[in-house]
């Protein structure tokens, strides 16, 4: 079995069987950064705490990126392989709003408003053939 | 101590493969010291700044070795509105009698690729493809639809007036008018902008003299007072690009707070003002900048610009030379340009473009990431 990895240690718990997003709370005002940091944007304070923020949001606003965009992104897709993909950000329940690739990749698809959930997705393998994961959110699933 | 503008240089922005970025620079500099008519050895002092063209103190190189205090100035999109601020502060400070300001750039072709680290932010963010200004400008413009009722065929017209205005620009990059249809059947680059409501990556280069305003008469018959020079950041709760998280509310952007700190210090208000240049690195910006800078209320800007009020003919012209859309962005010299343009229009020599009326007061607004806003108000 492949070892999956995030690609960045940090934005979500793991290993999970639910992964949630990770942040920070300010330990002064209590208001939330994504990623997690040190200090508050809001107040100027110097003493936060990582929190667990979830997996389930609203969508705020959103777009589609309709073109494989070029260096820095480093996937193991090519021009021919690339599939478009939603962009967004995300309204927590904490009222933090998290930008996020979106599983949704076409106009139809997505509303402001719409309830959305997160899930692990694969972003490349290494050499060693670790392959390495990010977040995203998708349609949250009727139930 | 009042501050004038005497002297206006540009290098035609578009794609120049025959000259380096500095040499644009250069060539800017030496127009807008010409346009004054004066020279180098004049100039006390420098503020420069370019993005992708090298460091702007090398023209020294090309301008020659004065030994001049010479000041490079890095702001993102609002180098421009930056570098202007200073120079304003130099002379209004009564350090300095006269300087020069001048940006350029040389981009390499398509959209801009920013380093993560050079933002504060790790590779993840890059690499899983967030680190766009397309998809932060679409996601803003996509809201703010939403919130104010703002339609597709309003960012149609806002692109259609700016290449209508670049047809009758000579120095513009895209003189070509484009018709409703071409606008609305091109490919779409992040949803709801297309290709032509994007501006792009360009070259090209500008430079303004400037000089204590009791001395402006011995270089111009016609000089422009700089009013203010207002250059903000943004404070939490802005809506702002590279960020791979927003607060739970929504602030005012620096936009806001640099135009009322500018009309104050001015002391006018927006309906004060004759021809304006709004940051339009794409439509749904020139679109919201209305409303941030004061000029209209949030979601006004359906009617006014259904009723032509931002063109040339309106009651008040925005972009009037096709703005960066029309023009493309040399990082570096696309706040100047702003300026550069509105100089003339404040001068009466802005030709097929020129606003009727002989306008009075100009004002210009450049954004840039991650959330710099520079205001400047000008006057005859």
């Amino acid at each position: 079995m492949i070892e999956q990895q995030p690609l960045q240690a940090g934005l979500f718990s793991w290993p999970a069987k639910a992964p949630e997003l990770l942040g920070s709370r300010c330990d002064n005002c209590g208001e939330h950064a994504f990623p997690a940091q040190s200090s508050c944007r809001h107040c100027t304070g110097g003493e936060t705490t990582v929190v667990g923020m979830g997996r389930e949001g609203r969508l705020w606003t959103w777009t589609i990126q309709s073109f494989m965009p070029k260096d820095p992104y480093y996937t193991d897709e090519t021009p021919e392989t690339f599939v478009p993909y939603g962009v967004g950000y995300v309204e927590l329940d904490c009222g933090l709003r998290v930008e996020s690739r979106l599983r949704e990749n076409t106009p139809d698809a997505l509303t402001i408003g719409m309830e959305m959930e997160m899930e692990i997705i694969p972003v490349r393998q290494a050499e060693n053939g670790t392959e390495w994961v990010t977040f995203q959110f998708k349609k949250k699933a009727t139930r | 101590m009042d501050v004038a503008i005497v002297g206006l240089g540009l290098y035609p922005f578009g794609r120049s493969p025959a000259l380096s970025g500095l040499e644009q620079g250069a060539a800017a500099a030496r127009a807008a010291m010409a346009d004054a008519g004066t020279d180098f050895k004049a100039m006390q002092f420098a503020f420069g700044g370019s993005q992708d063209g090298g460091n702007a103190d090398s023209l020294v190189n090309l301008l020659g070795l004065t030994g001049l205090q010479f000041t490079n100035i890095w702001n993102g999109c609002a180098t421009g509105g930056s570098s202007l601020s200073a120079a304003y502060s130099a002379i209004a400070s009564g350090q300095y009698d006269t300087g020069l300001v001048v940006g350029f750039d040389k981009h390499p072709r398509g959209a801009f690729n920013p380093k993560p680290q050079e933002w504060g932010l790790d590779d993840w963010y890059g690499e899983t493809g967030l680190m766009l200004t397309t998809q932060f400008f679409a996601m803003k413009i996509q809201r703010y639809m939403h919130d104010y009722g703002i339609s597709n065929n309003t960012l149609v017209s806002t692109a259609e007036k700016a290449f209508r205005n670049g047809s009758i620009t000579p120095t513009a990059w895209r003189q070509t008018a484009l018709s409703r249809e071409d606008i609305e059947h091109a490919p779409m680059v992040s949803e709801p902008l297309s290709k032509y409501m994007f501006c792009s990556p360009a070259e090209g280069g500008c430079a303004l003299v400037i000089c204590r305003a009791d001395i402006a008469h011995k270089y111009s018959s016609k000089p422009i007072y700089l009013k203010t020079a207002v250059v903000r950041s943004r404070s939490y709760g802005s809506f702002e690009v590279f960020a791979p998280s927003q607060a739970p509310f929504v602030a005012d952007s620096p936009t806001v707070t640099a135009s009322r700190a500018a009309f104050e210090l001015a002391g006018i208000g927006p309906e004060d003002v004759d021809v304006a240049q709004l940051q339009d690195t794409e439509v749904g910006a020139e679109i919201m900048h209305m409303a941030e800078n004061g000029f209209c209320a949030h979601g006004d800007q359906e009617q006014w610009i259904a009723e032509g009020r931002t063109e040339i003919t309106g009651s008040l012209p925005v972009n009037t030379d096709g703005g960066c859309l029309a023009n493309g962005e040399p990082v570096g010299a696309s706040g100047l340009r702003q300026v550069y343009e509105i100089c003339h229009q404040l001068r009466g020599t802005a030709d097929a473009r020129q606003v009727p009326n002989s306008p009075k007061v100009g004002y210009t607004h450049v954004y840039g990431a991650p959330g710099i806003s520079g205001v400047n108000i000008l006057a005859v």
